[in-house]
């Protein structure tokens, strides 16, 4: 028996919850937006009427007010956000366990236990109209027999609508779709796709598995799945206590980054910050991940496994940066930095040191590193900081670890 | 416009909290009649969601909504 698997998707969610409670603002062209004094004036959500302008997620505030002059601009109420991603998310474990958050915004719900067969839209529609009395915002609902096509159908109509994608109809509705809608194809993986002229989903699915391995390594045989509709991963079941898997902070800086001492400085900031967060929560990790933002927003993303777990700030931005050296070609300054690490494990648990480490310097620069967020934790983030942070006070004078941060998260189960 | 008033409420055994009385910003007291039935709905008329309170307050009906720790009334059509 297939399954019915909904996903649900909050349709331009930071601009509809402000506006429902702006409503002198409805009908107007509105986007939540950063600040843009401290430059990280980029659009994070936009409403109809300010996409009809052509202004998209991403885009700079400047470039879209150009398009559209009357556009209002709204800084970001993380609060409020939060709010509602927990409000829609109580409304769907009304229904069943087996809810998987996919960012504040989107869900899968399997309801394979709860319906009959042939009952998943009629469903959906009332839990879309059930979110738009309660809560006053929209959603778009997939429904189809796996995770992967449940969201290309909520991705399919929006605002406030259902599509089924049912297993006798998936290949006239899912194959004739860019390659790009679906899962996990990015800008890279799509352009190498284009590059083996493979346009849509279904010249995807139908182009030989072993060959997209041969150009994409494992991800070709995940999509090549994804693609037949062969997506068997299931629905998590919903844990209030959300298990940390990765810890990250990332940043714009406060201007274009030039040359390798203004990333050592936005890297150790970051770091710093990692670091104090893992040790708060007893947690060390063993994967790196540094990702790079350009001024023309080219972005990519590199991780590196060490030999050993860590939560040391000294060594997560040492391989950061050796990252970005190694990875970097300048053709653009920079304008955002992330650093993370995952891969994590309870920093109670016993270490296994290499035989090559010298442990000793490792154990003093522990004990340096939690002096440090003792002096921290009581006079200030800036109290006490590595002397090259002083080279410039206006790059380095932010605090990633208590501003907000929403990490994006991953199909895997990880990022 | 949405404006938040003071409310006397009861935290009954069930859990529930039933409101008793609106304070309105100038200091008037109004108490509430009945409550004729309580749901989860949007106020897209002031702008916001949480439990609304259908009320009749001295003959009118009204409702009241409760957003996480503060109170609103909608203004009547």
């Amino acid at each position: 028996m297939d399954r019915i698997i909904l996903h649900s998707d909050c349709n331009s969610f930071y601009a509809s919850v402000e506006l429902l409670h702006r409503p002198e603002l409805r009908g107007r062209a509105v986007v939540v937006g950063g600040d843009v004094e401290e430059r990280h004036g980029i659009v994070l959500s936009g409403n109809p009427a300010a996409r009809k302008c052509g202004i998209k997620t991403g885009e700079v505030i400047w470039q879209a007010k150009q398009k559209c002059p009357d556009l209002v601009v709204i800084p970001p109420d993380f609060d409020r956000y939060h709010r509602f991603s927990r409000m829609t998310r109580e409304i769907y474990l009304e229904y069943t366990e087996l809810v998987e958050p996919f960012g504040l915004d989107e869900a899968w719900l399997d309801m394979t236990a709860g319906l009959q067969p042939g009952q998943g839209v009629e469903f959906a529609h009332q839990l879309r109209e059930r979110i738009k009395r309660e809560l006053g915002i929209t959603v778009s609902v997939g429904v189809s027999f796996n995770k992967i096509f449940a969201k290309l159908g909520s991705d399919y109509k929006k605002p406030d609508a259902v599509t089924e994608i049912p297993r006798d109809r998936f290949r006239e509705i899912v194959f004739p779709l860019p390659v790009n809608d679906l899962l996990y194809v990015g800008r890279s993986t799509g352009s190498k796709l284009r590059s083996m002229g493979i346009y849509t989903i279904g010249a995807l699915a139908q182009f030989p598995r072993e060959l997209l391995c041969q150009r994409l390594g494992k991800m070709g045989s995940v999509l090549h799945c994804f693609a037949n509709g062969l997506d068997t991963s299931p629905v998590a079941r919903y844990q209030d206590t959300v298990t940390v898997k990765s810890v990250g902070n990332s940043t714009t800086a406060p201007r274009d980054l030039e040359n390798f001492e203004d990333v050592k400085i936005i890297a150790l900031v970051l770091a710093d910050s990692v670091s104090r967060r893992l040790r708060e929560q007893q947690l060390s990790g063993r994967v790196v991940s540094m990702s790079v933002r350009s001024s023309g927003l080219c972005w990519f993303s590199r991780q590196h496994k060490l030999d050993h777990h860590t939560n040391l700030a000294s060594e997560i931005a040492a391989a950061a940066l050796e990252l970005f050296r190694a990875n970097y070609d300048w053709e653009e300054p920079i304008r955002s930095l992330g650093v993370c690490v995952s891969d994590l494990v309870q920093g109670s648990q016993p270490v296994q040191y290499s035989i090559f480490d010298d442990t000793q310097r490792r154990e003093q620069r522990r004990r340096l590193e939690e002096a440090m967020d003792g002096l921290k934790s009581r006079f200030g983030t800036y109290s006490v900081q590595p002397a090259v942070l002083l080279k410039d006070r206006h790059l380095s004078g932010f605090d990633p670890k208590e501003s907000h941060t929403i990490h994006p998260v991953g199909f895997f189960g990880g990022h | 416009m949405k404006t938040y008033v003071n409310v006397y409420a009861v935290f009954d055994t069930l859990g529930q909290i039933m409101p008793r009385a609106i304070i309105w910003e100038d200091g008037r007291k109004f108490p509430i009649d009945r409550i004729l039935h309580i749901d989860r709905r949007a106020s897209l008329r002031s702008g916001g969601a949480g439990l609304r309170y259908h009320v009749v307050i001295a003959g009118h009906q009204r409702y009241l909504y409760l957003e996480e720790t503060k109170w609103f009334v909608e203004p009547a059509e």
